[in-house]
């Protein structure tokens, strides 16, 4: 390989740590994401003079891939709303996953006695196998997300079908490993079917709740299988990127899960809801209803008020009325915060984006640890499309699925307003304690309504 | 294989490090870009794609190396369109104090 592709992937694999540890803070995030961007366009280019591509077809197959690819990728990327983004971001890691396992095969297919060794062999076999499963695995998760497929899917001896399955793999991969290169295609194919078969099985059962873990895992997937190819194809700029992301995915699936309160193994070996237990603690109190009008003047009159967003909010596409609302609020003085859980939105960050899509600025959103002691002296707290997240059984019922969660202290406030759009249970189907609280007054309505009345009202006040 | 056994070991376990280091202190308002932007640094599989789509013999792994090449290129372009799209709208209220409430 010649000098100026070697420095070029070494330029890249720079630009990539550097770019990616400037995205891990606010203020220098977008130039992080600009400057990773310069380093996949450098190595980009500079491949097209690799020694090893040959054969004018290829590189008409390869401009063309590169293009159709592109572009849709292009088009689907601007297009896609906010809301939908965690989705997306699954779809296009399946992508990444999917092509580490062409690579594979194109490898394994390749392999003759002569060109290959052993060690080579197997890495590029447990390549192949982590990248199909993250392409399986994560479309699966997209469709999930997407709506495509409603229901968990689950039957009878699933985790010992999965991990039969899984055994049969990973000794088809033994043999052909160790097979020095003789590698019928019909154990290859079959290698490969087994493998995404096990990625759909394995992400099936798993609730949307936990999807967004289970993304970030695969995604961390997709970093190691690239790494591996980037062995096998001695590419150092696809084993260092490939590498770095597997094992910054990992963290952030750790931090993600430990956010969420779910223990990892639980996610992907249990199923979620299916121990309903029925021991419901009896509750007390009556639900209050409070209109729009006077939630907005009550607030308008208060010191210090803290919103905290959910999912419902964004669906509803409420969140630039709030805003319009917090901006009424601080000019009169109040003091507003937005206090985002973990869990809030779709994934751990996905609120974020999404009040920041609204206009919100970044420091008057706290998150759960920064904010939850603030809630003693907050006059009202303002729940909006979120659910469990502020129920306190989750504090003192040890018999309820969402025990130990931790979540937001909304009920310390002094006074407790949650907008809600029907009487039902939330997102898990457990009875939210809070709204059945002294302090807590139900405001019913859409949330995109309820924030334009909430709007009028103060705006009323002159 | 040119990075031969024990030097693909070392550079295995420093890039491991060096991802585990560089979002060791994340806060949790990034996870979703970070997961995202992570997600785009790992298309630089295309440029892996490519180079096994470059030495592809027989129209079998011409066409395997087509369709990873596409794949690749969505994985790049798009986890680039929509990491971009994201941190765009970070900001913060200290400098351009209400500048208006959306783009």
């Amino acid at each position: 390989m010649s000098l100026i592709i070697n420095l070029a992937y070494f330029a890249a694999a720079v630009l990539f740590i550097v770019g990616l540890k400037q995205m891990s803070s606010p203020t220098t995030a977008r130039p992080g994401i600009i400057w990773a961007g310069v380093g996949m366009v450098i190595a980009t280019l500079v491949t097209f003079v690799h020694p090893e591509i040959s054969g004018g077809v290829n590189y008409t197959l390869i401009i063309l891939g590169i293009a159709i690819g592109g572009a849709l990728a292009w088009w689907s990327g601007k297009k896609v709303a906010m809301t939908d983004m965690p989705q997306m971001i699954a779809l296009y890691n399946g992508m990444g996953g999917g092509a580490a396992a062409g690579i594979g095969a194109i490898y394994l297919l390749q392999a003759t006695p002569e060109t290959v060794t052993n060690t080579g062999l197997a890495i590029a076999v447990t390549g192949s196998l982590i990248g199909s499963v993250a392409f399986s695995g994560s479309l699966v998760a997209y469709a999930k997300l997407e709506g495509l497929m409603k229901k968990t899917f689950t039957f009878g001896g699933q985790q010992i079908v999965n991990i039969a399955i899984f055994a049969i793999t990973v000794l088809l991969g033994f043999m052909m490993a160790t097979g020095g290169g003789e590698i019928g295609s019909f154990s290859l194919l079959l290698f490969f079917v087994l493998a995404l078969a096990f990625g759909v099985l394995m992400t099936l059962p798993i609730g949307g709740a936990d999807m967004p873990v289970v993304i970030s895992l695969y995604n961390a997937l997709t970093g190691l299988a690239v790494g591996l190819k980037g062995i096998v194809l001695d590419n150092p700029a696809l084993m260092i990127a490939g590498i770095v992301v597997g094992a910054a995915g990992t963290l952030l699936t750790q931090l993600m899960a430990k956010a969420m309160n779910r223990p990892i193994k639980n996610i992907l070996f249990s199923q979620f809801g299916g121990s309903s237990g029925g021991a419901e603690e009896e509750i007390e109190g009556t639900m209050k209803e409070i209109q729009a009008n006077d939630a907005g003047i009550m607030m308008a009159y208060a010191e210090k008020v803290i919103i905290v967003p959910g999912y419902g909010m964004a669906v509803a596409q409420a969140q630039h009325k709030i805003w319009e609302f917090t901006q009424l609020l601080q000019k009169r003085g109040v003091d507003v915060k937005f206090a985002i859980h973990p869990v809030a939105g779709r994934m751990p960050g996905h609120m974020n984006v999404l009040l920041a899509e609204a206009g919100v600025p970044y420091d008057i959103i706290f998150d759960l640890d920064e904010i939850n002691e603030e809630f003693k002296t907050a006059d009202v707290a303002m729940v909006i499309g979120a659910n469990d997240v502020v129920n306190p059984v989750a504090r003192t019922n040890p018999e309820s699925p969402i025990y130990g969660m931790p979540i937001l202290n909304a009920d310390q406030a002094h006074n407790v307003i949650c907008v809600k759009r029907g009487r039902g249970a939330g997102f898990s189907g457990i009875e939210n304690h809070l709204f059945y609280a002294d302090n807590n007054q139900m405001l019913y309505g859409d949330g995109q309504k309820v924030a334009a009345e909430l709007v009028a009202s103060v705006k009323a006040l002159g | 294989m040119i990075i031969e056994g024990f030097i693909a070991l070392y550079i295995f376990m420093l890039a491991a490090f060096t991802g585990y280091e560089i979002i060791s202190k994340v806060p949790v308002i990034l996870h979703t870009p970070l997961m995202s932007g992570s997600n785009f640094v790992h298309g630089i599989v295309l440029v892996g794609t490519m180079v096994a789509l470059g030495h592809a013999q027989t129209p079998l792994e011409q066409a395997i190396g087509f369709v990873a090449v596409i794949l690749a290129a969505g994985n790049a372009v798009g986890g680039y369109v929509v990491t971009e799209r994201m941190l765009e709208m970070f900001k913060t209220s200290k400098k351009d104090d209400k500048k208006g409430d959306n783009a």
